[in-house]
């Protein structure tokens, strides 16, 4: 009882944040959460930041139903992520990452909230920014450094690169270099699981600068008249490399953009809002047919590691959405005013997290460059007796 | 030895670097002539080159306007359209959003009503988005429409393989568009192809596929008054010897040229004296000057960056075989990329495009010499 109406006079400075616990066995299991297999811990609703907007649809309830265990999860999943891009910000630097890194930093709330709304069957792809959405879809922290590097441990052996993480497996289609082109490709993936029955649905991710590509139109409308159950995910960052949003799209309102296809504005940066609206696509696409949901979001990096990020857009608007939006103190909060565990146990988990991921990348290093015979592999699936040329052709051919 | 240096530094073809270096190897005493040397010729990055060809064909004739991804207020991704906008006005300098096809097809269809645009793809690779504009709306319309409807368009941008940038973003489309009919391809190499190639290309009355190389962009080249001169240009379908040879025939463009002439270096402390000519032009395909070339040293060995089959290599080991065939001492010998996507780690991009190496190893074949065992694949 002394526990609720201390969680009551929080509530009043955080302002939008509901507290309903239904049950109160959170006394003993409150500082365990991550390791109770099976235990969600209490379950209480929270609050999205702001309402859905919907376009042609009804939105979705602002109370998001969640579990202590649930929260804790977006908590640490935000927090790896994070750490992991900056971590990646180092080795790019240090010169181990080369050619192109697109980092995620900001924006991992869209990762963890889809995720939470979702299963592994259910299929997502993205464009290059695809470091979370590996991670969020299965992949782990080694496989996931040795490829930036390219080194034989990546999950694609260190023959992509950052731009080309793939997990089939765990429902992640990639990682893809050219703007736009994931948009058809996902709503192929959502034709499949129609053509299969499977009733799951394909989450389609692409940017604000991909927003106006004429594919995802073309995508889009067939998707439509055929009632294929994809899902676009515009994670409007606000920038597409150098432009911003209202020099490259007369249009802004990308939830809209689908015209006969209805959409919901959704805050990207609450990991809440978005497992609500996700949850919601689900169930639409089912039914119905395609939606898009504009998740309102915001990258702290520039575009790549070769774009500085403060050309186009003021230091200030920078730090100000760290301070007023970020995704990770947004869920700390929560845990915080839900007493679920105190800020110095938090405060260890980071340090957890640092260890961990400092631990990948030693084992990342050590995994060894491609073996050069690698150079002629998996360009088909199965061998049909050609040759393949090097590149003296006299000297270095083989037969695949 | 003043005019000596002076012809030398004019031939614009070597790093100045390279040149300095060799000429001390030869001279000891020039580190008292260094200082008089280095005022005599100037330097010029292809970027700055680039720049300053646009910047002066945008101001002799104002028809001509850019359009591209970030070429304006960004300053170009790799800043070769810097300083543009804030001189010539968003009116001429156009920032496009991320949609090849869109304003591609916009771009043709100003070039059409009589303007003159230079679009410009971020990377070449995509090109392939708008492919169907340059290839079907572009460079077949003069022809379609009995020479009633001309498209003076340059589409340029980087284009082959950059450093760790993997599969998607490494293509070289030279053999592309180098095939069709209609269109013309240039792919400079120094800082004087750079200007004198894009100037050309901008006055062409047909549509011209540029095919620059971000690598080359900071490399400086010593340059001379002529060329710096803003009515400078090169003519459209001539090839350049770079370095004069008897033994065999170097060709190549781009990249490469720099390539192959540290190749020809090596192979000359091996008494091997080769020729290297830099195409400038794929399309036209300076044919005459190959197989002039060729039919003087007997020999030939074709660089390129790109995928093999079907590639530069292969056109030009035809036409000297239809036209040179009883000249030729040896098989030819084709360098190009490995015939795989290309792959992101280091060692294996590094087999999968040719080295300098590889190309002293084919002249060496080319010559009869023995080559030293190739490590495995």
């Amino acid at each position: 009882m002394a526990m609720l109406s201390r969680l009551a006079s929080r509530s009043s400075h955080l302002g939008r944040t509901l507290l309903l616990p239904r049950s109160l066995c959170c006394s003993t299991g409150g500082r365990h959460f991550a390791s109770s297999a099976g235990d969600e811990g209490p379950t209480f609703t929270v609050e999205t930041s702001v309402p859905f907007v919907g376009h042609r649809c009804e939105p979705p309830s602002r109370e998001v139903e969640t579990t202590a265990k649930e929260l804790m999860g977006f908590f640490r999943d935000m927090s790896l992520m994070r750490r992991m891009e900056i971590a990646a910000d180092a080795l790019y630097k240090a010169k181990l990452i080369r050619g192109f890194c697109h980092l995620y930093d900001g924006q991992e709330a869209v990762a963890v909230g889809m995720e939470a709304a979702i299963t592994r069957k259910d299929a997502i792809i993205t464009a290059y920014r695809d470091h979370c959405i590996f991670l969020s879809r299965g992949g782990n922290l080694v496989e996931t450094f040795a490829e930036l590097m390219g080194r034989r441990a990546g999950c694609s052996n260190g023959k992509g690169g950052s731009m080309h993480f793939y997990k089939k497996e765990g429902g992640f289609f990639g990682g893809h270099g050219i703007v736009g082109a994931q948009v058809p490709l996902g709503c192929g993936l959502a034709f499949a699981q129609k053509y299969l029955r499977e009733e799951t649905v394909t989450f389609a991710m692409y940017g604000d600068g991909a927003a106006n590509q004429g594919q995802l139109f073309e995508a889009l409308n067939i998707s439509a008249l055929w009632d294929l159950p994809a899902i676009l995910i515009c994670e409007n960052n606000h920038y597409g490399m150098g432009t911003a949003e209202w020099r490259a799209a007369k249009s802004p309102a990308y939830y809209k953009r689908g015209d006969y296809v209805p959409g919901l504005k959704v805050d990207g940066m609450d990991a809440f809002a978005v497992k609500q609206a996700c949850k919601f696509a689900k169930e639409h696409a089912l039914k119905n047919g395609p939606i898009i949901l504009e998740m309102d979001t915001y990258r702290y990096h520039g575009h790549s590691m070769s774009d500085p990020g403060s050309t186009y857009r003021t230091r200030d608007e920078i730090s100000n959405v760290r301070q007023e939006r970020d995704p990770i103190e947004r869920v700390r909060k929560l845990i915080l005013l839900h007493d679920l565990v105190s800020a110095a146990e938090l405060k260890d988990i980071e340090k957890e997290i640092r260890k961990e991921v400092d631990n990948a990348i030693a084992e990342a290093k050590e995994s060894p460059l491609p073996d050069p015979s690698e150079l002629f592999t998996d360009i088909f699936v199965k061998g049909c007796g050609t040759e393949v040329y090097g590149v003296e052709r006299k000297e270095n051919k083989i037969l695949i | 030895m003043l005019g000596l240096m002076r012809r030398v530094s004019m031939s614009g073809s070597i790093p100045t670097s390279m040149l300095r270096q060799s000429l001390q190897r030869i001279l000891p005493g020039l580190a008292i002539l260094e200082r008089g040397y280095s005022t005599l010729g100037k330097e010029m990055t292809v970027r700055e080159a680039l720049n300053s060809a646009l910047d002066e064909e945008m101001s002799a004739d104002p028809k001509v306007f850019l359009m591209g991804e970030e070429v304006g207020e960004y300053q170009g991704a790799y800043k070769i359209t810097k300083g543009l906008l804030e001189k010539y006005g968003p009116e001429r300098v156009l920032d496009t959003p991320i949609t090849e096809a869109g304003f591609t097809g916009i771009g043709v269809g100003a070039a059409y009503y009589g303007l003159r645009p230079v679009v410009e793809f971020m990377t070449f690779n995509f090109s392939m988005q708008a492919i169907d504009h340059i290839i079907n709306s572009a460079a077949k319309m003069n022809y379609m429409s009995a020479g009633n409807i001309s498209v003076p368009i340059v589409f340029r941008g980087p284009n082959g393989a950059a450093a760790g940038v993997s599969s998607q973003h490494s293509q070289c489309y030279g053999a592309w568009y180098a095939h069709v009919p209609g269109l013309k391809v240039l792919s400079p190499y120094s800082s004087e192809d750079a200007r004198g190639l894009l100037k050309a290309a901008i006055r062409d009355p047909d549509p011209v596929v540029f095919l620059e190389n971000e690598i080359l962009y900071g490399q400086s080249f010593p340059i001379s008054d002529e060329v710096l001169d803003s009515s400078f240009c090169l003519p459209i379908g001539k090839a350049k010897i770079e370095r004069e040879g008897k033994d065999v025939t170097i060709t190549a463009f781009s990249k490469m040229v720099g390539y192959a002439l540290q190749a020809a270096e090596v192979l000359s402390k091996e008494g091997i004296s080769a020729e290297v000519i830099n195409l400038r032009s794929l399309r036209p395909l300076d044919r005459a000057a190959i197989n002039a070339s060729v039919r003087k040293t007997t020999r030939l060995v074709t660089v390129e960056e790109g995928f093999p089959q079907h590639g530069i290599g292969a056109e030009i080991c035809a036409s000297v075989v239809e036209e040179s065939f009883e000249y030729l001492d040896a098989p030819v010998e084709r360098i190009a990329g490995a015939d795989v996507p290309m792959p992101y780690a280091a060692n294996l991009e590094r087999l999968a495009v040719p080295q300098v190496d590889n190309i002293v190893n084919a002249v060496k074949r080319a010559c009869f010499r023995s080559v030293p065992v190739a490590a495995a694949a």
